[in-house]
C-alpha cells in the first residue's frame, strides 16, 4: 500500500480498526498519494483522507459498477494489460442471458431451489481480439454495466455526481503504466448477502485498470483477527481441507477420481492441475502409512458433506436437538454471532459445551446471566446443558505461528509457562486426541479406524509443552530420501501423488525448508531488499506480491521504471526482480506451450494468473461463483429502498432462513416498511476487539470505551427526540436493545430515490453478563441470519430498525414491545423471503426481436 | 510533608531548569528520579506478535521472575516499526487481567453455580462425551446409499485467534473423528 499512488478505502475504517497498518497509508499519502474513504460514516479514517464520500450502506456494487462503466465508456482501460492478461476477448455461450435480459436474474436460475445452473455461463470456443463480437466478455461487461451511471449512483448510493467524478478521476488518473491504485476493504464488504460480489466488482475494475500483481496495486483484505488468514489457510472451516482443497461432498465426489477432477483436472492450465499431489500429500500427513494407493490414499474413509454445514446451520441444528456437544475456542457466539438470541437458544439445547477462553465470557455463563435468564424467559434450573470451562494460554504463554492479513507467517516465541491450569489448544487437543484414541483403541469398530490410523505422535519441546515446531514441520511436509530417511520438502513443487511425500498444507510447503523455521526469521526491517523478505515467510513460496508476472508487460519488460518489480532477464533466461517470481521461473514471455500438456507446463508466457484454468484474470467468471458471473446491484435482505436497477429486489441466490426466530422487516414497497424506517450498520472501535472477550476484561480498554452507544445524525436526533448522552431504544424484528446516544454530524442523512434515508451506527463489542468489567446490550441481537451463498457469511453490516428515545423495557415488556412492532409491520416468516420479486418481469426470456441498443430499452 | 522552600516552588524550578512547559525535569522528585522502567530491569525480552487484529505487529515481551511485566512494540518489525495500538499496548493486561481464569470450572445439568474440577478429570469427561455423542449421531450412508461416514453430534467454533499449528491439530482430529461442523470467525 505504501507504493500506491491512490488508495481507496471502502467497506472498512482502517485508521481505527487497523491503526498500525494505517501508517503505510499515511506513508503513501506523505509521498503524494491520494487517499479516499468511501463509508457510511465519517470516521478517523475519513479525517485524514483527502476526501470522505458518504455512501448508503450496502450499495457499493452500484458505485463500483458505475466506475467500471465510466472506465469502459470513456476508454480509460489499460488496453495492453487487459488484452494480454484478462479473458476480455473470450466468447461466452450463445445461451447466456444477462440480468439486463431477465430483470435481475442470470440464465440458469431455479426459483424453487434458489440456485443457478451455470452451464450457460461457460466459454464458447474461440475469442475475438478486436473485442467487437457481442458475445465477447468485453461486450457482455459493457452491456451489463451500461445503466450504472453517475445519475444512478446519486439515486442509489446518495453520492453526488461531483463526488463520483472526483473518485473516478482519482482512480483512473492514478492507473496505467506509470501509476497504480490500491483498494482496501474489510467486513463492510464481506458481511452482505452478496458480499463476495462486492469484492468481485473491485476485481473487475482493478483488472480493467491493470492494477493487479504490481507494486501499490491490488485489493487488500484487512482481516480482523491475528490468525484469521491462517485459520482459513489451515482451516477450522466445514467446507475446506488445508490449502483450499474442498471437503468431499456426497453425490459430487463419491470417488477419488471424481474429487480430483472437480478440484483441478490434469488437463487444465495452472497449478490446480496438480491437486492430486496436494491431496495425496495431505492424506499422508494425516494418516501416514495407513494412506495407501490401494485404499485411494484414505479417501473412502473421509467424512462427506451434504449441504452448507456452516456455523448458522449448525446453530439451527442445535435448536432441533441434532447436535449434542459444542467446542467454543476463543470465540464468543453469544455476543459475536448474528441473531444472538438464536445463538443462546442453540446452546441451551446442547448436552455438553466446552468453552476454552481466558476469562468467563458470555458464551460460558449464559446459563446464569444471559438476557433470557435476566428477563425470566428461561430459568437456570431448567437448563440441562453441562458446561466445561477450561482456561486457555495467552499468546505469550505458548509458541506458534500466526498468519497475518498479507499471508505472512510470523512465529511467536514462548515467553513464560501457562499459569495454573491454563493450557494451549495444542496441548489440550493433543491430550484430548490421546484420550479419545485410548477410549476406542479396542473397540474393533470400523468407524474408529481413522482415529487410530491418524498420526498423533508429537514430542515435547524444551519447555515441556508439545512442540509446535514438530507440527509446523508436518505442515511443511517431508519427502522420502535416497536411503529411506525423511527430509523436509523445500516447496510444493516437490510434492508427489505417489505417496512418497507428505504435506499438511501444500501452500505452506517451504516454511520449514532446510530445517529452518522461516516464520521465525527476524532480520531487522526485513533486510535490505524491497520485499523485506528476511522477516517471516509468506505463502506460497515466500512470494510477497501474488501474480507478480503481471508487473511486467507481455514482452517481459517492466510496464514502467517507476513500477518495476519482476521482469524477464534475456541473458539468464529467467524471471528476476525484487520478489520471488509467482510464475514458472524459466517460462519465456512469448512461449506458447501446447495446452494439451496441462498444468503449469501449459501456462503461456503471458498467463500471469497461474491458479486460473486459462491463466487469465477473469472479468467474467464462467465458474467459481454460485450467484452470478458478473456482480450486480441488489438491495440488502431488508431495505427501505427499492432496487432501482431491476425488478428483482434482493440477491436471488442468497441463503434464506424463513423462521419465527429469524424475522425480517418489510422492504420498500411492502406493507409495514415504515415501521422499521431506518438503516443500521455495525462496526468496531479501536479500543475493543470483536465480541469483547479480549478487551472487556482489560481495565485500560474498558475505561477507554466503557459503554454501548449508537451514532445518529442531528437530523435524526431531532426527528426522534434523541438527546446526546441520553438513552435510545433500537428495535429490529429480532430484538430490542438500548444504547447511549451519540449525536454527531459524522452521520449524514442521504437522499435516496427522492427521500431521506437515515443511517444509525452501532459498535458490536458489548454483551449482557455479570463477568466483564463493562457490559451492555449486544448489537448482534438485532441482526438476522441471511447469508451470502458463496461463503455463507451473514448480512450483519446492514439491517432495518426503529429508534426511539429512552431505555428499553425490562422483562416480559421487552418481548411485548417486539411483538407489537412485528404485528404493526405485518411481519411473517415470508417477509423478504420470496425468491423472485416480480415473476412476470423476470422469468421470461426476451423476444429475439427486442432491440437492446435502442435508447432507453428496457423490458420492465 | 514540610513546606517547600522558595527555591523548590514549581515556577522557580521551571525557571531555574529551563523547563518551560513544566513537564520535564521540573516535575521530578527524588522518588520519580529513582524510578526505573520495567523494561530495563527485566530478566529477558522475548519476540512475539500482537494477538488482536490481523496486521501482525511485532511485540517485545519483557519477563521478570517468570512473569510478564511489560509488552512493547518491536522496532525491528517491518510491518509495525515499533508501534502498537491501544489494544496491543494493553496486551500486558490481557496476560495479567484481573478477571482471568486459572482454574477449570464445571456446571452440571440444571446447576446454578460453577463447581471446581481438576483438569485431568475434565479432559477425560470431555473425551468420554466426545466418543458417546460421536456414536449417537453417526451417519454411515445417506438415503440414496452414498457414503457419509460422519457424525453430526459434535460441533466446534473458533480458530481465528489460535495458532496455525493448533488449527491443524483441531481439523485433523475432528476429520478423523468424522465431525464436520467445524467453523471459525472467518465465516463471521
Amino acid at each position: 500500500m505504501a507504493n500506491a499512488d491512490c488508495i481507496v478505502l471502502q467497506g472498512g475504517n482502517m485508521a481505527e480498526a487497523h491503526p498500525v497498518g494505517f501508517q503505510w497509508v499515511a506513508e503513501a499519502k506523505a509521498r503524494g498519494a491520494k487517499v479516499i474513504h468511501v463509508d457510511p460514516r465519517f470516521t478517523r479514517t475519513s479525517a485524514v483522507a483527502d476526501k470522505h464520500i458518504a455512501i448508503r450502506v450496502g450499495s457499493d456494487v452500484a458505485l463500483l459498477g458505475a466506475l467500471i462503466n465510466h472506465v469502459l465508456t470513456h476508454d480509460l482501460w489499460f488496453r495492453d494489460y487487459v488484452l494480454a492478461y484478462t479473458n476480455a476477448a473470450r466468447l461466452v455461450s450463445a445461451d447466456f442471458r444477462d440480468t439486463e435480459d431477465l430483470g435481475g436474474l442470470f440464465s440458469g436460475f431455479d426459483p424453487e431451489t434458489g440456485t443457478y445452473d451455470n452451464t450457460t455461463w461457460a466459454y464458447d470456443e474461440g475469442s475475438d481480439d478486436t473485442l467487437q463480437d457481442p458475445r465477447t466478455v468485453f461486450q457482455i461487461l459493457k452491456r451489463h454495466y451500461a445503466r450504472y451511471t453517475p445519475e444512478l449512483v446519486q439515486q442509489v448510493c446518495g453520492i453526488s455526481e461531483a463526488d463520483f467524478i472526483y473518485l473516478a478521476d482519482a482512480v483512473t488518473g492514478n492507473s496505467g503504466r506509470e501509476r497504480t491504485t490500491c483498494w482496501a476493504y474489510a467486513t463492510g464488504w464481506t458481511q452482505h448477502t452478496f458480499g463476495a460480489q462486492f469484492i468481485r466488482t473491485a476485481a473487475v475494475l482493478q483488472l480493467l485498470l491493470g492494477n493487479v500483481g504490481r507494486p501499490g496495486s491490488g485489493i487488500m483484505a484487512l482481516r480482523g483477527h491475528a490468525s484469521i488468514q491462517g485459520s482459513t489457510d489451515i482451516p477450522t472451516l466445514f467446507n475446506l481441507f488445508p490449502g483450499y482443497l474442498p471437503m468431499p461432498v456426497a453425490g459430487r465426489h463419491d470417488t477419488l477420481d471424481a474429487y480430483l477432477a472437480a478440484v483441478g483436472n490434469t488437463q487444465q492450465k495452472g497449478f490446480w492441475a496438480n491437486a492430486d499431489t496436494y491431496f495425496v500429500s495431505l492424506m499422508k500427513a494425516y494418516f501416514g502409512d495407513a494412506a495407501t494407493a490401494e485404499n485411494d490414499w484414505y479417501f473412502d474413509r473421509l467424512p462427506r458433506l451434504t449441504g452448507p454445514h456452516s456455523t448458522y446451520e449448525t446453530a439451527m441444528a442445535m435448536i432441533d436437538d441434532q447436535v449434542e456437544g459444542y467446542f467454543v475456542l476463543g470465540q464468543n457466539p453469544a455476543v459475536g454471532s448474528a441473531n444472538g438470541k438464536l445463538q443462546r437458544e442453540a446452546m441451551r439445547h446442547l448436552k455438553w459445551l466446552v468453552v476454552r477462553d481466558l476469562s468467563l465470557i458470555e458464551s460460558a455463563t449464559w446459563w446464569q446471566d444471559s438476557p433470557e435468564v435476566l428477563s425470566g424467559e428461561v430459568r437456570t434450573e431448567d437448563i440441562e446443558t453441562e458446561v466445561f470451562f477450561l482456561p486457555a494460554a495467552t499468546h505469550v504463554e505458548k509458541a506458534g505461528s500466526f498468519t497475518q492479513t498479507q499471508r505472512l507467517l510470523q512465529w511467536r516465541h514462548q515467553a513464560v509457562q501457562p499459569p495454573g491450569e491454563c493450557q494451549s489448544e495444542l496441548d489440550f487437543f493433543l491430550e484430548l486426541g490421546q484420550r479419545i484414541r485410548s477410549l476406542v483403541a479396542d473397540s474393533g469398530d470400523e468407524r474408529d479406524r481413522p482415529l487410530l490410523d491418524m498420526t498423533w505422535d508429537y514430542p515435547d519441546d524444551e519447555t515441556g509443552n508439545p512442540d509446535p515446531q514438530a507440527v509446523l514441520r508436518e505442515i511443511n511436509g517431508y519427502r522420502t530420501g535416497e536411503h529411506g530417511q525423511r527430509e523436509l520438502v523445500s516447496g510444493f513443487g516437490e510434492l508427489k501423488a505417489d505417496g512418497s511425500t507428505s504435506s499438511g498444507c501444500w501452500i505452506y510447503a517451504g516454511v520449514f525448508a532446510g530445517d529452518e523455521n522461516k516464520a521465525a526469521r527476524r532480520v531487522p526491517g526485513g533486510g535490505a531488499g524491497v520485499s523485506q523478505s528476511q522477516w517471516g515467510w509468506a505463502w506460497p513460496a515466500d512470494r510477497r506480491i501474488l501474480y507478480n508476472r503481471a508487473s511486467a508487460d507481455p514482452d517481459g519488460k517492466p510496464w514502467s521504471d517507476r513500477k518495476k518489480y519482476i521482469w524477464w532477464d534475456e541473458e539468464q533466461q529467467r524471471w528476476v526482480g525484487d520478489d520471488v517470481p509467482d510464475f514458472p521461473v524459466d517460462r519465456a514471455p512469448h512461449s506458447r506451450p501446447d495446452p494439451a500438456l496441462g498444468g503449469p507446463a501449459a501456462l503461456g508466457g503471458d498467463d500471469p494468473f497461474i491458479m486460473q484454468s486459462d491463466g487469465k484474470g477473469w472479468l467474467f467468471a464462467p465458474s467459481g461463483l454460485v450467484d452470478g458471473p458478473l456482480p450486480t446491484h441488489f438491495e440488502p435482505q431488508e431495505s427501505p429502498v427499492r432496487n432501482l436497477l431491476y425488478p428483482q429486489q434482493q440477491s436471488p441466490a442468497r441463503v434464506i432462513y424463513p423462521r419465527e426466530d429469524n424475522l425480517d422487516a418489510p422492504s420498500a414497497g411492502e406493507q409495514g416498511a415504515d415501521v422499521f424506517p431506518f438503516v443500521f450498520t455495525t462496526y468496531r472501535l479501536t479500543e475493543h476487539h470483536t465480541a469483547g472477550g479480549m478487551s472487556r476484561w482489560l481495565p485500560y480498554l474498558s475505561e477507554l470505551q466503557p459503554e454501548m452507544f449508537c451514532e445518529v445524525s442531528p437530523q435524526l436526533a431531532a426527528e426522534r427526540g434523541l438527546v446526546n448522552e441520553g438513552w435510545a431504544t433500537i428495535v429490529s424484528p429480532r430484538a430490542v436493545i438500548e444504547a447511549k446516544v451519540l449525536v454527531t454530524e459524522r452521520m449524514t442523512p442521504l437522499t435516496i430515490d427522492g427521500r431521506t434515508v437515515h443511517q444509525i451506527g452501532l459498535p458490536y463489542h458489548w454483551g449482557v453478563g455479570n463477568e466483564a468489567l463493562v457490559t451492555g446490550d449486544a448489537a448482534n441481537d438485532l441482526i438476522g441470519v441471511t447469508l451470502d451463498p458463496n461463503v455463507l457469511i451473514q448480512e450483519s453490516k446492514v439491517g432495518s430498525c426503529d429508534i426511539v428515545a429512552g431505555r428499553r423495557p425490562r422483562g416480559a415488556a421487552a418481548e411485548a414491545l417486539l411483538a407489537s412492532y412485528n404485528e404493526r409491520a405485518g411481519v411473517t416468516v415470508q417477509t423478504d423471503n420470496q425468491r423472485i420479486t416480480d415473476p412476470p418481469a423476470e422469468l421470461h426470456d426476451p423476444a429475439p426481436g427486442d432491440d437492446r441498443d435502442q435508447e432507453g430499452w428496457t423490458r420492465w | 510533608m514540610g513546606r517547600l522552600s522558595t527555591l523548590q516552588w514549581p515556577v522557580v524550578r521551571q525557571l531555574r531548569t529551563g523547563d518551560r512547559t513544566g513537564r520535564g525535569v521540573a516535575a521530578t522528585s527524588p522518588t520519580t528520579r529513582d524510578l526505573q522502567p520495567r523494561t530495563t530491569t527485566a530478566d529477558r525480552v522475548v519476540q512475539s506478535v500482537c494477538p488482536y487484529c490481523a496486521v501482525g505487529c511485532g511485540q517485545q515481551v519483557y519477563v521478570k521472575d517468570e512473569k510478564v511485566v511489560q509488552i512493547e512494540g518491536d522496532p525491528d518489525s517491518p510491518i509495525s516499526r515499533g508501534r502498537l495500538c491501544p489494544k496491543g499496548s494493553a496486551s500486558e493486561q490481557l496476560v495479567n487481567a484481573p478477571g482471568r481464569q486459572y482454574e477449570v470450572l464445571y456446571r452440571k445439568p440444571r446447576g446454578t453455580q460453577w463447581e471446581r474440577l481438576d483438569r485431568d478429570s475434565a479432559i477425560e469427561m470431555i473425551a468420554q462425551r466426545f466418543v458417546q455423542s460421536r456414536r449417537n449421531r453417526w451417519q454411515e450412508r445417506d438415503d440414496e446409499g452414498r457414503i457419509l461416514r460422519r457424525t453430526m453430534g459434535i460441533a466446534s467454533l473458533g480458530g481465528a485467534t489460535l495458532d496455525n499449528e493448533e488449527n491443524y491439530l483441531i481439523k485433523k482430529l475432528f476429520t478423523a473423528a468424522g465431525a464436520i461442523q467445524i467453523e471459525n470467525q472467518a465465516r463471521i
